[in-house]
């Protein structure tokens, strides 16, 4: 098992590489630079030549690559062309926020999802599946910025129980009670679309799983029903569901860019919109790596729930 | 049977809530009778040599004063911290008598030494704090070669040439430099830019990341002390949730809500909807040195062709007025009320275009961006244009791009394109002109040339009386409408939506905003 997970953590090495390397070259095919978006109307010759020099963007691309990957390894991450300050400490301000509301949705969908699941996987073709299957379809097809609009509407504007935005009170005491408040609506956003999809998976997991014969040699054998699907059923099929809860996790780090917008979330997410559309390159690609690699942990870690729950995938 | 640990789950648990320890610190620290503004954009800097945004300085105006100051409501200028001035004969000398009654935030001496190091770390490349920048719009503030300190309340600016624009430029956003506190860049070095520190009538107090950005009454503000207890302002990027944030009352102010809820948001009572001309320009760029628009009467036509009253009114709600020429009506000091717009004419128009040799008309390419700062709504206003153009017979082929890749395709000149959309906002009417009409100018995409227009930009600009300055910009307006280097679309208003509570607040022409003597009923 050790052996599993130290080789899964030296792959993130060359994975994070790779998408540094591919987010440095886009940024760089696209036409514009931070110099551009600085001066906008303004942009004269003049004026592009004298702040790409102060900038330090008059080196080739594969230079600067160099340089900012150098400053990586030393810990630096460099500086932002348009937040005038590290990458780092405006990364640092913002990825508790981030992982709060993809952690929260992701454990709000996995509960939901898996409990949904086998309820309809249990109750097949009976009216429980039959709802469970059309909320599913709802949610599959509901884009989660309209949702969270939709929410807004509903729960900040008609009926102002909760608020339309932000992570805390202008003028309230602050603590976790104010968060939470604050995050019930952008998870709720954020957690409908995988929620379904984990539904989905999970009916059809059980479902197999419980044709199997040793669910028959269960229920044979006199054992409760409720133990037949829990502990035969239900852990076998989960299995198959733990790793698509670490694709989830890509879905919500990706729609938390979505979501953050909507409800004015202070994560990674706004302010990669923010740092892709003003080319503050570096940004982005201090951005781009945090998510890559929260993005590579949670499938480490999945895979190592995986590899807790199927002896034959630790030890293979 | 599997076995699930469950301690690692417990400790994850116990992670999260130390992770989340740090942001739930320093709170309570907003004052009481603070007015919560629903802000556009993350704000970028607190170094007024450094922000570039519109945005920024609507915060950064509350914590600066500049050496003059546009008058309420209006881009005429009065003494700011600079209680009087003269300038020399030719134009290149200026000197500013200080008051001698201001202090900073920090409580150090506001003086003629300040103004110095002001200005000398954004133009000597040799000065110590030089590094804090880069400085992108200091060039805005005219040809400064150096200031020099005649005694504490005295400092002279030395021009290369003469520069009547300098006066509204130092009132403007960038010209608040002069009311940076150096002590404060002393101290804080690079990090300036996120602590601030001026003379204004609001202090720096809190910068949360994309939440609030939070100022204090300054008690001892030099025009006395404001009525509100401070400024918060949340960063509300979505136009719908600035608008939400209001509706759900959780803002008492924002500033630009999208033309599609004003009707709404004018008739709900809960409400007072505000308008302030912007200096603005929205206009269509022709290319004047290839074929059709070398010809005066064909660019004429395009101008007749277009409803743009439509536009304003359909497509904008009202949030714009029809332009006529290239000083916006925003100059209150500088634009002659009497010159009129084109009229919607298409029959002129197709005359017009016969008249050139165009009577099966013509196909040109039409350039439109996607978005950018003050264009607007760019596709659909181009699509309503493609069709009043298409009803005169000039076909236009839409190419349309990202609004950074757009610009870089109009750098030195418009090449392929015939037509392209372009804004424009500035706080003197020297700027735009000198920018984009002058002959070889920077951003003259169009290649226009005119050498009266030429000879009228260099005058004004090197005309200090004010008086002689505006008679000179009413001539360059009416040469250019007539001339119609461009199709001259319309001037945005800018607008804001306020709780009624919200008592004495006005919105500033020069997208500067005024808190200091704002308060909640």
């Amino acid at each position: 098992m050790t052996r599993f997970i130290l080789t899964r953590l030296a792959l993130l090495v060359p994975v994070l590489l790779g998408v540094t390397i591919i987010v440095f070259v886009v940024m760089w095919l696209v036409p514009g630079d931070p110099a551009t978006s600085i001066l906008g109307t303004f942009a004269t010759p003049e004026n592009l030549a004298k702040v790409r020099s102060e900038l330090g963007l008059n080196e080739a691309m594969p230079v600067r690559y160099a340089i900012w990957l150098t400053g990586v390894l030393h810990g630096d991450l460099g500086q932002s062309y348009i937040l005038h300050r590290p990458v780092l400490d405006e990364l640092l301000d913002r990825l508790v926020p981030t992982l709060l509301l993809a952690g929260a949705s992701l454990a709000l969908c996995s509960v939901v999802g898996i409990l949904l699941g086998i309820v309809a996987a249990i109750r097949q073709n009976a009216w429980p599946d039959r709802v469970i299957t059309l909320v599913v379809l709802l949610g599959v097809s509901t884009p989660s910025f309209w949702l969270g609009m939709l929410l807004i509407l509903w729960f900040a504007v008609r009926f102002a129980w909760l608020p339309a935005g932000g992570m805390q009170d202008m003028f309230g005491p602050g603590g976790p009670g104010e968060i939470a408040r604050h995050l019930i609506l952008p998870t709720l956003a954020l957690a409908a679309v995988p929620a379904a999809v984990l539904v989905r998976l999970t009916r059809t997991a059980m479902l197999e799983v419980m044709r199997q014969d040793y669910v028959r040699t269960a229920r044979a054998k006199g054992l409760r029903e409720g133990r037949v699907i829990l502990r035969h059923a239900f852990l076998n099929a989960l299995v198959n569901v733990v790793p698509i809860i670490g694709i989830e996790a890509g879905y919500v780090l990706g729609g938390a860019v979505y979501i953050e917008s909507v409800f004015q979330w202070p994560g990674i997410g706004r302010m990669l919109v923010n740092a892709i559309s003003t080319r503050d390159i570096i940004l982005v690609q201090g951005g781009v790596l945090i998510v890559a690699a929260a993005y590579v942990v949670i499938n480490l870690l999945t895979d190592i729930a995986q590899g807790v729950l199927d002896p034959r995938i630790r030890n293979a | 049977m599997p076995n699930v640990p469950r301690r690692p789950f417990l400790l994850g648990l116990g992670a999260a809530t130390l992770a989340a320890a740090p942001i739930t610190e320093g709170r309570a620290q907003t004052p009481p009778n603070a007015l919560v503004i629903g802000h556009l954009a993350e704000l970028q800097t607190l170094d007024p040599a450094q922000a570039i945004t519109v945005s920024d300085f609507r915060i950064l105006s509350n914590m600066y004063d500049g050496l003059t100051r546009f008058r309420d409501a209006s881009l005429e200028i009065e003494p700011g911290l600079a209680a009087s001035w003269s300038i020399s004969p030719d134009g290149k000398t200026y000197t500013f008598k200080l008051r001698d009654d201001v202090t900073y935030h920090d409580g150090s001496r506001f003086d003629a030494e300040a103004v110095k190091f002001n200005f000398d770390r954004v133009l000597d490349k040799s000065h110590p704090y030089y590094h804090t920048g880069p400085f992108p719009f200091i060039f805005t503030l005219g040809p400064i070669q150096q200031t020099e300190v005649v005694d504490p309340t005295t400092v002279v600016f030395h021009l290369s040439e003469p520069y009547a624009p300098m006066l509204t430029m130092l009132a403007a956003g960038v010209g608040s430099i002069a009311g940076i506190s150096p002590a404060a860049v002393k101290k804080f070095d690079r990090e300036f830019s996120r602590h601030g520190g001026g003379t204004g009538p609001f202090s720096f107090q809190l910068w949360e990341s994309n939440q609030r950005v939070v100022l204090v009454a300054n008690k001892k503000y030099w025009r006395g002390a404001p009525k509100l207890d401070g400024l918060v302002f949340r960063p509300i990027v979505e136009e719908t949730s600035r608008v939400s944030g209001m509706l759900s009352g959780e803002t008492d102010l924002t500033i630009e809500v999208p033309a599609d809820n004003v009707p709404e948001l004018k008739q709900d009572k809960r409400f007072t909807y505000y308008e302030q001309q912007g200096p603005h320009l929205w206009y269509l760029m022709l290319n004047t040195k290839q074929k059709p628009f070398d010809d005066k009467r064909v660019r004429q036509a395009v101008n007749y062709a277009i409803n743009r009253q439509g536009i304003v009114d359909d497509l904008l709600k009202g949030t714009a007025t029809v332009a006529a020429s290239v000083t916006p009506p925003a100059f209150n000091w500088a634009y002659d009320k009497a010159l009129a717009p084109y009229a919607y004419d298409p029959a002129k128009a197709k005359a017009l275009l016969a008249e050139a040799g165009y009577p099966n008309g013509v196909d040109v390419t039409f350039y439109v961006t996607q978005n950018g700062s003050g264009m607007l709504s760019p596709v659909l206003m181009a699509a309503a244009m493609q069709a009043d153009l298409a009803a005169v017979g000039v076909r236009a082929k839409i190419e349309s791009y990202e609004w950074n890749t757009y610009l870089g395709r109009l750098n030195g000149g418009m090449h392929a394109a015939d037509i392209a959309e372009m804004s424009f906002m500035t706080t003197d009417p020297d700027m735009h002109p000198s920018l984009a009409l002058r002959t070889g100018a920077a951003v003259n995409s169009g290649d226009y040339s005119n050498p009266e227009v030429d000879r009228l930009i260099d005058t004004a600009r090197a005309e200090t009386d004010t008086g002689k300055r505006a008679e000179l910009y009413d001539q360059l307006e009416h040469i250019v409408h007539d001339d119609a280097p461009w199709v001259f679309v319309c001037h945005w208003k800018q607008n804001a939506v306020a709780s009624v509570r919200v008592k004495d607040f006005f919105l500033m022409p020069s997208f500067g905003t005024r808190f200091d003597r704002t308060y909640k009923a």
